[in-house]
């Protein structure tokens, strides 16, 4: 679980996130969503530590981020995996030299086992037979299944998901929502999922956080998000024009 | 190493060729009056290459060189948050992403920078062999005439110091790279200019301290 309160952040005289308070459940798939520029991205690279906050702390199962130093965060770095927006794999690297990557950092395991747990990784993602491609000879899908690939190599405990389906079709969109769901339900993780998109809110959103001009504006499940009377959130929710003809059925 | 040195050898050897071609047959050119001796040809030619093509022409080129892919691979990293990921892994990424690359220059360059000095005076050589205004016998007197093993130990010196303003400057102007495609390019252009000026600061500097 991760327990997040009272952050706030600002770059120069521009506050981004305002005195947000949010808990993030493990074994759920715990969506952050709200327009572009509201905060969300900002919000979950304070989480991660690659921004810091101005004041407030970030509690992982307990350990306080916030107040550790560079050498104490790796200890939780190493626990959580990481799903960017582009993929963000290494383009010098091959697929299979991308997901042991995190492995020969950390692992004590021989070369035999890194291999073994790679494949593992890769099937398990239903990527067969690529270990050998570069990331630019791959489809936007396939790098983000390897990056999903990557992101679990080390049995993390923490998995972010910045805008996993950004840039895919609606159906491989789904493919993808749909792996994260399992993998989150199948090792018992705490994902935390960035999005705008409708489609992944409804199919996988479980712990919702609506963030709305950096305040956590509300929050519920997917199935509160179609009933709520929250003004904002509904014309966030219903901002195109198939979902108010079905908020009109 | 592959790309930081390896990947230069060929444009060196043709700049350097070349250019010790074209400063032979310049300072024979000039060489009009009878009373100066033919080898001051073989002379001029050593040490120029030795004193200034080779260290800072030399690391002027593979500032642009080297210095551009270095920035905007870096700055590709950045704006594709690689550079992020590395961090989320715990990894300290200037530290993972640049001291290889300076380490690499500063064993790299130096060894480039001979390599030019040799194929420089080569150009001359060849130059001598074919040229009416000289003969083979004096451009070897002349590169003998005089010879200072510091001239040596001062392009080396300048060399160290090139390689570190070669990796180190653009690696800053990559890693610190915000926004998309554009300002990649930008990073990568500036770099490229600061580098050089720096370069161009230190070689001043050096000759002063080290040759006054």
């Amino acid at each position: 679980m991760i327990e997040v309160k009272n952050i706030n952040k600002s770059f120069g005289d521009k506050q981004i996130l305002h005195d947000i308070s949010v808990d993030f459940k493990q074994g759920e798939i715990n969506l952050i969503i709200g327009a572009s520029g509201s905060g969300k991205s900002v919000l979950t690279k304070c989480i991660v530590g690659l921004h810091e906050v101005d004041n407030g702390s970030i509690e992982y199962d307990g350990r306080d981020f916030t107040k550790m130093n560079f050498k104490a965060r790796k200890t939780i770095r190493k626990e959580i995996g990481m799903l960017f927006q582009g993929s963000a794999l290494f383009d010098s690297l091959t697929v299979e030299e991308n997901v042991k990557f995190p492995l020969e950092m950390y692992s004590q395991k021989s070369e035999e086992e890194i291999l073994d747990r790679v494949n593992f990784c890769l099937q398990r993602v239903d990527l067969v037979n690529i270990n050998h491609l570069y990331p630019a000879e791959l489809s936007g899908g396939m790098q983000k299944r390897v990056g999903i690939a990557r992101a679990i190599a080390l049995n993390p405990s923490y998995l972010f998901c910045d805008e996993p389906n950004s840039g895919l079709d609606p159906r491989t969109g789904i493919v993808i929502d749909n792996l994260i769901q399992e993998i989150t339900q199948e090792y018992n993780i705490t994902t935390i999922a960035v999005t705008h998109d409708m489609n992944s809110v409804m199919e996988t959103g479980e712990n919702i956080n609506f963030i709305f001009k950096g305040k956590n504006w509300w929050n519920g499940n997917k199935e509160d998000v179609l009933k709520t009377d929250n003004e904002e959130l509904n014309d966030f929710v219903y901002s195109s024009k198939i979902m108010q003809k079905f908020r009109n059925l | 190493m592959m790309s930081l040195g390896i990947g230069s050898l060929g444009l060196v050897a043709i700049i350097s060729m070349f250019m010790g071609a074209v400063v032979t047959l310049q300072t024979a050119a000039n060489l009009s009056n009878p009373l100066l001796p033919a080898y001051l040809i073989g002379y001029a030619t050593r040490e120029s290459f030795l004193l200034e093509m080779a260290p800072t022409v030399m690391s002027l080129i593979l500032a642009g060189k080297i210095g551009s892919n270095i920035a905007s691979e870096i700055g590709t990293m950045r704006i594709t948050e690689q550079i992020d990921a590395l961090e989320i892994m715990g990894i300290n990424s200037a530290s993972y992403l640049i001291f290889p690359k300076i380490v690499a220059a500063l064993c790299f360059i130096p060894i480039i920078v001979i390599y030019s000095m040799c194929l420089g005076i080569l150009g001359g050589f060849i130059v001598a062999m074919y040229s009416s205004g000289m003969t083979i016998e004096d451009y070897i007197t002349g590169l003998r005439y005089d010879f200072k093993v510091f001239s040596i130990i001062y392009a080396m010196i300048k060399t160290v110091f090139f390689a570190f303003v070669i990796t180190s400057v653009p690696s800053y102007h990559g890693y610190y790279t915000r926004g998309g495609a554009l300002e990649i390019g930008r990073s990568s252009t500036k770099s490229v200019v600061y580098s050089s000026i720096v370069i161009l600061i230190i070689n001043y500097v050096l000759t002063q301290l080290l040759l006054l």
